[in-house]
């Protein structure tokens, strides 16, 4: 099992979600959430332009038995690139770790049965 | 004595400023009580405007509550600088084409006015703004109908379009002493304040808007929900209080009439609000607060073409069947899978048509009786009046979804109206304005 942590542009989400179900994968877990990176957006006050520091993106959280990660990755990887083949600073990053267990708390099953 | 003084002064000041068309300054003293519930209600139907900014800015998504509320307040300066300029003229000038529209040169940038007091005892400045703030609302209304899908450039060209070419035409038929629906049976088509003109025609005009822009993309299968009603309940507040300066305002005295209108805007509002909840409560098990947010707007709605001329069991029951009908419309439109994204023409469309044709049935008898006095056949009847309903509002659903699709049409060709994939994915707030309504929600 593992779990997939992906950070990607607020504006893709639905883009991404959509791949997802396509894909078969329903259960996620979604927030927002601001980060620092390569990336650099502008934005008006008042007629200034203000490069703000911390960039509002959307981190996805995904559990996942271990047969579907590469599948995860990949529809993540295709729908949350923007710019064509060559990508643009800001597309995201996508964190995979081990995931020790997975418990359903209705019925307290355990392991990948719960995912 | 003192309103001798400001007759005097008034037409000392004519004299001083030599303007031409002060017939009416010279035979009519300023009433300040007229004056001052004239100028409270001017501002009171302002207070809409923000007040439906909040309505609809809460029903949308959070990418696009900026941008939603925008589509209210970008009306407020480009219809106001519209009407100061040729939309008060185009709407209250006299016939001219055939009576297609109005016009009159004094009217134009406001220029020949400066001291004119109509012959209800309140300077036309005063009626001019008042007026002015019903044809801001009116385009703002039908921003919801196509919400959240765009372009916000195509949108002000839309609204100054429109306003132009739909309310000012309609507004002149309806409500100048010499448009065509005015003058048409006994005593006039009845719209109080502005069922045909504000409501209908929005509402009508939204339908086909959102028809021709189709629906937001991932509308229905995609559940799009709004991202705060506790600006829509707020908003709804402000429209409620608003309303009275709207209905009330709209009988242009400080009197007996203000008061029945006042009235019959209150009970409407209540019943139409009731008998939503009651009727989700019945139909889905729950009473929402949006539930009573739409049966307040209903029953409002409903009222406004009455509420000059029904008597208080009147208002209680079209408040009723506003919501009875508004409530089913949503319905239907939900089967149907069209995207009017905030109902424009379930609750404004319906509701006006349902309040012009239905107060027919509750005209006060005094009333009657005065239309049966002016009638060549010394005769009026309901069955009368509703004939003269139902071509004035014919007329203004005819009229605006005809213009409203060729604007569209045109306009289309110039630029393009609907948001590219891309901004919609983004949100109106990042894609036409830079900015951010809300600072770290979760996207909904």
């Amino acid at each position: 099992m593992k779990l997939i942590t992906a950070i990607i542009r607020e504006v893709q989400l639905d883009k991404v979600r959509e791949a997802l179900i396509e894909a078969g994968i329903n259960r996620i877990t979604v927030s927002l959430v601001s980060g620092n990176g390569r990336q650099r957006i502008e934005e008006m006050y008042r007629g200034l332009t203000i490069i703000p520091d911390l960039i509002p993106k959307i981190r996805i959280e995904i559990a996942v038995n271990d047969e579907s990660v590469e599948k995860a990755i990949q529809t993540i990887l295709k729908a949350a690139k923007t710019n064509g083949p060559q990508g643009s600073s800001g597309d995201g990053k996508i964190f995979v770790i081990p995931l020790e267990d997975c418990i359903r708390i209705r019925t307290g099953e355990r392991g990948p049965s719960a995912i | 004595m003192n309103l001798n003084i400001k007759r005097i002064f008034t037409i000392l000041l004519s004299g001083l400023f030599g303007s031409s068309v002060l017939m009416a300054a010279e035979s009519a003293p300023i009433d300040t009580g007229s004056t001052a519930w004239m100028l409270t209600s001017t501002a009171l139907v302002l207070l809409m405007v923000p007040g439906l900014a909040l309505f609809y800015g809460g029903l949308v998504r959070s990418k696009n509550v900026l941008g939603t509320m925008m589509h209210s307040f970008a009306a407020m300066g480009i219809i106001t600088v519209l009407w100061m300029v040729a939309g008060y003229s185009l709407s209250f000038g006299r016939n001219v084409l055939g009576g297609f529209f109005g016009w009159n040169k004094d009217y134009f940038f406001l220029k020949g006015i400066d001291s004119n007091i109509l012959d209800a005892g309140i300077p036309e400045y005063v009626f001019t703004m008042f007026q002015g703030k019903f044809a801001i609302i009116t385009p703002a209304l039908i921003a919801g109908a196509f919400a959240e899908r765009i372009s916000f450039k195509a949108y002000c060209f839309f609204i100054a379009i429109w306003s132009l070419l739909v309310y000012d035409p309609l507004c002149h038929w309806v409500w100048a002493s010499d448009g065509f629906l005015f003058n048409l049976g006994a005593k006039g088509a009845i719209d109080f304040a502005g069922g045909t003109v504000v409501h209908i025609s929005s509402g009508v005009s939204g339908l086909v808007a959102a028809i021709y822009l189709g629906s937001r993309r991932g509308y229905p299968y995609q559940v799009i929900r709004p991202n705060n009603l506790v600006i829509t309940m707020l908003g709804a507040g402000l429209l409620w209080v608003g309303w009275f300066g709207f209905n009330a305002g709209s009988s242009i005295s400080s009197g007996l009439s203000t008061a029945q209108a006042l009235t019959a805007t209150q009970i409407a509002a209540a019943s139409g609000a009731l008998t939503w909840i009651v009727i989700e409560g019945i139909h889905k098990g729950k009473t929402t607060a949006l539930g009573f947010a739409s049966g307040i707007l209903a029953g409002l709605v409903a009222v406004t073409p009455a509420a000059g001329v029904v008597q208080p069991y009147g208002a209680l029951f079209i408040g009723l069947f506003a919501t009875l009908f508004c409530y089913t419309a949503i319905q239907i439109k939900n089967k149907l899978g069209y995207d009017d994204s905030l109902d424009v023409f379930g609750i404004h469309g319906v509701g006006g048509i349902t309040g012009a044709l239905l107060l027919t049935f509750f005209i006060r008898p005094s009333w009657m009786a005065d239309a049966a006095k002016v009638s060549h056949t010394g005769s009026w009847t309901i069955w009368n009046q509703l004939g003269v309903q139902s071509i004035a509002v014919g007329v203004a659903i005819a009229y605006a979804a005809i213009m409203t699709l060729v604007i569209i049409y045109v306009l289309n060709k110039v630029m393009k109206i609907r948001s590219d994939e891309e901004d919609e994915m983004a949100g109106l707030d990042r894609s036409y304005h830079g900015e951010r309504g809300y600072g770290m929600v979760n996207p909904s």
